[in-house]
């Protein structure tokens, strides 16, 4: 039972970031968008994050408000990355895939210049504790305290109210289901007066709000608040494309393969506490492949029968019409 | 009619220049940007750096063809599937297989010095496009997006090669965290360029594209895979296989990627005795990436894609001297990725920018030649 409790207590602060990620993907891809520069937009948001938590940290704040502060800085920054990719996509009517690497490749860069100029290391290094022993009170219910309110970070709670938030907007507003309509058939959309260009916009901007955050979420949560340009987010936006084309570009759905692919992670880096696995003897970097192989055969599976958006890629032309 | 005439031919001279001026557009953009972060990192050597970032790659000559040639490999491979509209973002996995490869048959196969660093190639190529096959192969059976497959390949292949690199002892010095150094039986010849690790691999290198241009407009393969590219449906229509081409192209995009991985291990060192090492320090190899910029730069034509990679190298040498001034090399990273941004939509920009000049001319020409402009409107 206390190894379900760690693995549950660890799988939780991987599984926020590929979740909200992934979510922030969806909202690009399903107003038409390709998002392939959630990993850029993470690193982004992860690295102001930081550099927030860096300069506020001696000023004796409680840890958790600065953490909310390094999120907003986070989210305005990654819906300021964003735009780079709205206005190659939307405006200019770039091939979505080369200009999102663009933005992929440009930031670590920026970082390692950044850090080695002024920190002469490769990355930002806070010291501050987001790490909460227990949640009071709610700790003390059995099975669920020790679950979800015992060795956690605040990210997992807010993770799950945007999820919330996410789901309302998606399938409860009008907002939403013009999103939707962008994503499938921006023609017919167009003529009944929503501005496809102004839609598209909104899709890219929320997927850089949330990769944003959820970049924040990964140096808090995996990192320890720290952020490093050689490692960078370790590929953890392309597994959110993954989630995201694993879990149908829908959000409930996302949110389950978040948890698989996160469950995948956590027992790759447990091995040691688990006798069963410890037994087979493998080589840790088995385990280290282990969620990118799963990714690999979970596309296999759900590819042939994939629902994706119909119109994404295809920059939005009115004269085709 | 003559009128016609003149015209197609006008556009067809412009569509080829437009791609270029394009490409310098994109370039000259990038450059600027790179500049204005110089300015701001530290002000006081700025044009002196840039003057490095710019000239600097005449003075290392012989470094510009040691390091293009991986680059140009890459960029071969990523603008070859770019040409059947598959978008080959796994080429570091395969630079990786195929360095791995090499440096395998290096260690392991002891053979004479005439034959071995041939076959420690062979292998690069074969371990770079046995890492292309399984996506391309993906791709055509499930339809599994080859960008997120060959993404997951890039991880996959570097924690495979960091793993069987470490745990083999002749090859892997666990003290010094890297391989051991090959024999010289393994390693290219060089060039013989003082002080440089030039060797002849740029050579093999640049015949392969010449050869790949001659594959892309002179055979039924290559037109089979431009017309894939421009229109699926309609190629499949005319019964060209899809599954069959994708597999194909996929697989010659790994075995390029691998070669360019083989060419960087195999180099020949100037220090006698040594050679070139491999550090497992999980880290995908960033060569791939570059090739995405070679590749765009060269608008995926195999011989614009050989003056690509010696640019992007010769800037890179240039970022390399202007570090000797106090800045990172990590600015040509930089300086790279934007011309890669604005590439993505620079033959737009360029597009738009001819038109304002055209308008600006038949403003010029309304005034001056009326009655000509009359004649054009009615012929149309």
């Amino acid at each position: 039972m206390d190894t379900l409790y760690y693995l549950v207590q660890n799988m939780l602060p991987v599984a926020i970031p590929l979740l909200l990620v992934a979510l922030g993907g969806m909202f690009s891809e399903r107003s038409g968008v390709i998002n392939i520069a959630l990993e850029g937009i993470m690193l982004f948001g992860a690295f102001f994050g930081c550099l927030t938590v860096y300069f506020v940290q001696g000023s004796g704040m409680n840890p958790q408000v600065v953490l909310l502060i390094g999120m907003l800085i986070a989210a305005i920054a990654g819906i300021l990355y964003a735009m780079l990719l709205a206005f190659a996509a939307i405006n200019m009517k770039a091939d979505q895939t080369i200009s999102g690497t663009a933005l992929n490749m440009l930031i670590p860069a920026v970082i390692l210049l950044f850090a080695k100029m002024k920190f002469s290391s490769d990355g930002i290094t806070t010291d501050i504790n987001f790490y909460m022993r227990e949640v009071p009170g709610l700790s003390k219910i059995p099975v669920l305290g020790d679950l979800f309110f015992k060795n956690t970070y605040i990210t997992i709670y807010i993770g799950f109210l945007l999820l919330l938030v996410s789901v309302v907007i998606f399938y409860m507003t009008k907002f939403g289901l013009r999103l939707r309509a962008c994503g499938e058939h921006p023609h017919a959309a167009d003529s009944v007066g929503i501005n496809v260009h102004h839609m598209r916009y909104f899709g890219v901007g929320l997927s850089g709000l949330l990769g944003g955050i959820g970049g924040f979420f990964y140096s808090v949560g995996v990192m320890d608040g720290n952020v490093n340009g050689h490692t960078g987010v370790a590929g953890f936006g392309f597994l959110a494309l993954a989630v995201m084309i694993f879990g149908q570009w829908k959000p409930w759905r996302i949110l389950f393969a978040a948890l698989f692919f996160a469950f995948l992670r956590t027992l790759a880096y447990s091995v040691a506490l688990i006798p069963f696995l410890q037994n087979l003897e493998l080589n840790q970097a088995f385990y280290k492949m282990l969620p990118y192989i799963a990714t690999m055969v979970v596309l296999v599976f759900t590819s042939g029968k994939s629902r994706a958006p119909k119109a994404e890629g295809i920059p939005y032309d009115k004269s085709t019409r | 009619m003559q009128n016609k005439t003149f015209s197609l031919k006008s556009i067809t001279k412009t569509k080829g220049f437009s791609s270029f001026t394009a490409a310098l557009l994109a370039i000259a953009l990038g450059l600027i940007f790179g500049f204005i972060v110089m300015v701001f990192a530290l002000p006081g050597n700025s044009l002196a750096g840039f003057g490095r970032v710019l000239f600097g790659g005449f003075t290392r000559l012989g470094d510009v063809l040691y390091f293009a040639t991986p680059i140009l490999m890459t960029g071969l491979s990523v603008g070859f599937a770019f040409k059947m509209g598959l978008f080959n973002i796994g080429s570091s996995g395969q630079y990786t297989m195929g360095m791995f490869f090499a440096l395998y048959v290096g260690f392991m196969w002891p053979m004479p010095a005439s034959i071995h660093w041939l076959v420690c190639v062979l292998a690069g190529l074969i371990g770079g496009m046995i890492w292309g096959f399984i996506p391309g192969i993906l791709k055509a059976l499930f339809n599994v997006n080859e960008v997120i497959t060959s993404i997951m390949f890039n991880y996959i292949g570097m924690y495979l090669v960091d793993m069987l690199v470490q745990g083999n002892s002749t090859m892997y010095i666990s003290t010094k965290t890297r391989t051991a150094y090959l024999p010289a039986s393994a390693q290219i010849p060089s060039l013989g360029i003082p002080y440089s690790n030039a060797n002849i691999a740029i050579i093999i290198a640049i015949v392969i594209a010449i050869l790949l241009h001659i594959t892309l407009n002179k055979t039924t393969f290559g037109y089979e895979l431009k017309a894939t590219g421009f229109n699926k449906f309609a190629s499949k229509y005319a019964g060209m296989s899809d599954k069959r081409n994708t597999i194909l192209t996929m697989v010659i995009a790994g075995a390029l990627s691998g070669l360019g991985g083989a060419f960087a291990i195999l180099a020949p060192s100037t220090i006698a005795g040594s050679s070139m090492t491999y550090e497992p320090i999980s880290v995908i190899a960033s060569a791939g990436f570059n090739g995405i910029a070679v590749a765009l730069l060269g608008f995926a034509n195999p011989i614009g894609t050989i003056f690509s990679a010696i640019f992007i190298s010769h800037i890179g040498r240039g970022g390399t001297l202007a570090s000797l001034l106090g800045y990172k090399p990590e600015i040509i990273d930089v300086v790279i990725a934007v011309i890669i941004y604005f590439s993505s939509f620079a033959l737009i920009m360029n597009a738009a920018f001819a038109r304002f000049i055209k308008q600006r001319r038949e403003k010029k020409l309304d005034t001056n030649q009326p009655t000509d402009n009359i004649k054009k409107g009615k012929e149309a």
